[in-house]
């Protein structure tokens, strides 16, 4: 982002140049490195406070590696994450895991991040007890209804375990836990997608009506466009651990630039026949690269239908601004904008899951849902 | 004649200790030759259990199945096990969610593939391999012929999906059931493969259950649209009409509440309240009243009937929604 927005704009959070490599190990007794898994591979990108940050991209982009490094849940490789004045990556244990109650994170399944054993006053008590901010049995009592009242559970609620809620109430507690701590930046990794569309609703309206009444700062990890575009100020598109178009919610649906995001916006589905049969869909041919062996240059030049002969299987494209605050990674974003490129058949390239490890290799990677 | 008729569908799930449970509830629709029928609804309102029950793949203990599936005009519920299975696979396919899990990791595609045209159509593993590189290649999977030989852990989850469209239709099946055919798949995927389906209707004359929680997926894709709630029917109408003019408070309430790409931003949704948790059940009044903006006295005694409406569809409602609301 740059300084031209109108609205005064301070940054909470920074990301320069982040990496995430996971070595891909194999050997019986000595583990040898023979590769790696390029999950997040140079992202920089700048939250202001009080926004929200939607980062969209499918299985295998590394936005939820990108999302778990920014906390040191997943150690980053490489760049810098300031976080209001402070390098993360600087940071001993000790003042790590304190700052940590300042950024808070909400996962998808809310039923494997409950622990099941655990009634929700203890789930929520946990993490003001590891802040030392449980001192004061009353005021902890105060802000444990609190919390739950800002997600709209009862008090009653307290007693509970988990397993006595829908998915929706599981997910309104997984929120509340992050909100006790009262933190400043909340880390959203699908937050919405294992629920029902009624109650995916609901969780959205409730993450807006947060953000107004306390001013938090959102990271939004989704796949759903339609679901980050309705609720992120600025959206980012990843795909195969690289940001490729970056823009404010309006601008990038309103004028897509980069051919990924073309791509990925016309497969989305719309629920009115009307427009699904007049659309035009730019179909991708084949898969994801693996992350282990990415294309050279840019990424996606191995699927997109206006990769052109030069410059974009040998030059990895650096995220540029091509119009005022809406940057974009791609050679040519100026000629397609303006017709100059027309698209092209694409042959599909095999890809394969096990691309890049040796054969009956068991590389450690995370999986994303 | 409709080409499979579901009369009465009513699916009891009985535990020993446990109250009987309705998955699905007096549920009836048909099918014509080459006709595309969405079912749809959100967890739990029964549209996968109606799948299952029409193919006969429900367990065969701690269950109660009523009703008929007509097809072909046989009820494919009074079939003895062995001519169900003739029929399964040769004149109804299915497609599951999850094509890792429907497909066998220790053996490889091709020969299942080729598995179902040795079994349906008689041929020997010679001739079926071959015809196993063309339906491969017919749902364009690159390079078929060495695919013949590779395991499901081996290709990509879009391809593993097509390879199971290809064990559907390889025997040309006068039906295709495909149950979340997309739902774990990533959007540019799930295109291909609706695109794909949607190629194959057309060029076979195969007629379509898509069953789906999605309803830009059905949007695009089905000719009538069944939408279901706590096991019954409660809206049916062809596609245009459903999302021109949803009458159901809860199909309304469905398409309001789903952010969408091409809506001004900024607007708080218009969720529906509550959960399916709220539900009473069927006996009592409409089992969506609780959670309905539109409930009236009558909603809470006995379930309303489904009804036809003046463009040919069917509404089970007291108080639908005026056909002006538009959707926003």
């Amino acid at each position: 982002m740059t300084e031209s927005t109108e609205r005064t704009t301070e940054p909470l959070i920074e990301l320069r140049d982040v990496k995430v490599h996971f070595p891909i190990k194999s050997g019986v007794l000595v583990d040898r490195t023979i590769g790696h898994v390029y999950a997040v591979d140079g992202v920089s990108l700048t939250i202001n406070k009080g926004e929200t940050y939607g980062l969209v991209g499918e299985s295998g982009c590394g936005k939820s590696t990108l999302g778990r490094g920014l906390l040191r849940l997943v150690e980053p490789t490489d760049g810098e994450i300031v976080f209001d004045g402070t390098d993360l990556r600087s940071l001993k244990a000790e003042p790590m895991r304190r700052i940590r109650r300042r950024i808070q994170m909400i996962f998808q399944d809310p039923l494997s991040s409950l622990d099941p054993r655990q009634s929700v006053e203890s789930l929520l008590v946990e993490g003001l007890k590891a802040h030392g901010l449980a001192k004061d049995k009353a005021a902890v009592d105060k802000r444990l209804r609190d919390a739950l009242a800002a997600v709209g559970l009862p008090a009653s609620a307290l007693s509970k375990y988990p397993h006595e809620f829908s998915g929706g109430q599981r997910q309104r507690i997984g929120i509340a836990r992050a909100l006790v701590l009262e933190p400043d930046l909340i880390v959203a990794d699908e937050p919405v997608s294992a629920l029902d569309v009624s109650i995916q609703a609901q969780v959205l309206n409730l993450l807006d009506e947060l953000q107004e009444e306390r001013g938090l700062t959102y990271l939004i990890i989704a796949h759903d466009l339609a679901v980050v575009r309705h609720i992120a100020d600025t959206v980012g598109v990843m795909y195969l651990g690289g940001l490729v178009e970056e823009a404010s919610s309006d601008d990038l649906y309103r004028e897509p630039m980069h051919p990924y995001t073309r791509a990925l916006m016309s497969a989305v589905p719309v629920p009115d026949p009307q427009v699904e049969d007049r659309r035009e869909r730019i179909l991708l041919a084949g898969d994801l690269p693996s992350p282990a062996n990415p294309p050279a240059g840019c990424r996606f030049h191995t699927r997109c239908p206006w990769a052109q002969p030069t410059r974009c299987a040998d030059e990895r494209p650096a995220l540029r601004e091509v119009l005022d605050g809406h940057r974009v990674a791609c050679h040519y974003a100026e000629d397609i904008a303006a017709g100059r490129i027309r698209p092209h058949e694409v042959e599909p390239e095999l890809v394969r899951p096990d691309d890049g490890a040796a054969p009956g290799d068991t590389g450690e990677l995370i999986p994303t849902p | 004649m409709s080409l499979l008729d579901v009369r009465d569908l009513s699916v009891v799930f009985q535990r020993k200790g446990e109250r009987p449970f309705t998955a699905v509830d007096e549920v009836s629709f048909s099918v014509e030759p080459g006709q595309t029928v969405g079912l749809v609804g959100e967890s739990g309102c029964g549209k996968s259990v109606t799948s299952l029950a029409i193919m006969g793949l429900l367990p065969k203990r701690g269950n109660k199945v009523t009703g008929e599936v007509n097809f072909d005009g046989a009820d494919l519920l009074k079939l003895r096990p062995e001519d169900l299975r003739d029929r399964r696979g040769r004149d109804i396919g299915m497609i599951f969610q999850d094509p890792l899990s429907s497909l066998n990791p220790v053996i490889p595609i091709g020969t299942q593939v080729a598995e179902v045209l040795e079994r349906h159509r008689g041929m020997d593993r010679k001739v079926a391999l071959k015809e196993a590189r063309e339906l491969l290649d017919a749902v364009g999977i690159p390079d078929p012929t060495r695919r013949l030989k590779e395991y499901p852990h081996q290709i990509s989850g879009g391809m593993r999906q097509r390879a199971l469209i290809a064990i559907a239709l390889a025997c040309k099946p006068r039906l295709l059931i495909a149950d979340e055919p997309t739902t774990a798949l990533d959007v540019t995927i799930q295109a291909q493969i609706l695109t794909l389906l949607k190629q194959l209707v057309d060029e076979t004359g195969t007629a379509l259950i898509m069953i789906t929680h999605d309803l830009g997926v059905v949007a695009g894709l089905c000719d009538t649209v069944n939408v279901l709630y706590g096991g019954k029917i409660v809206e049916r109408a062809a596609r245009h009409d459903l999302f021109a003019r949803p009458r159901h408070p809860y199909t309304h309430g469905l398409l309001n509440s789903v952010p969408r790409l091409d809506s001004p931003r900024g607007e708080r949704l218009h969720a529906i309240r509550g959960s399916v948790a709220d539900n009473i059940p069927w006996a009592e009044g409409c089992a969506f009243a609780p959670r309905c903006d539109n409930v009236v006295d009558a909603c809470l005694d006995g379930p309303p009937p489904l009804e036809p409406t003046a463009n040919g569809g069917d509404l089970r409602c007291n108080n639908p929604v005026s056909e002006e609301v538009a959707v926003p």
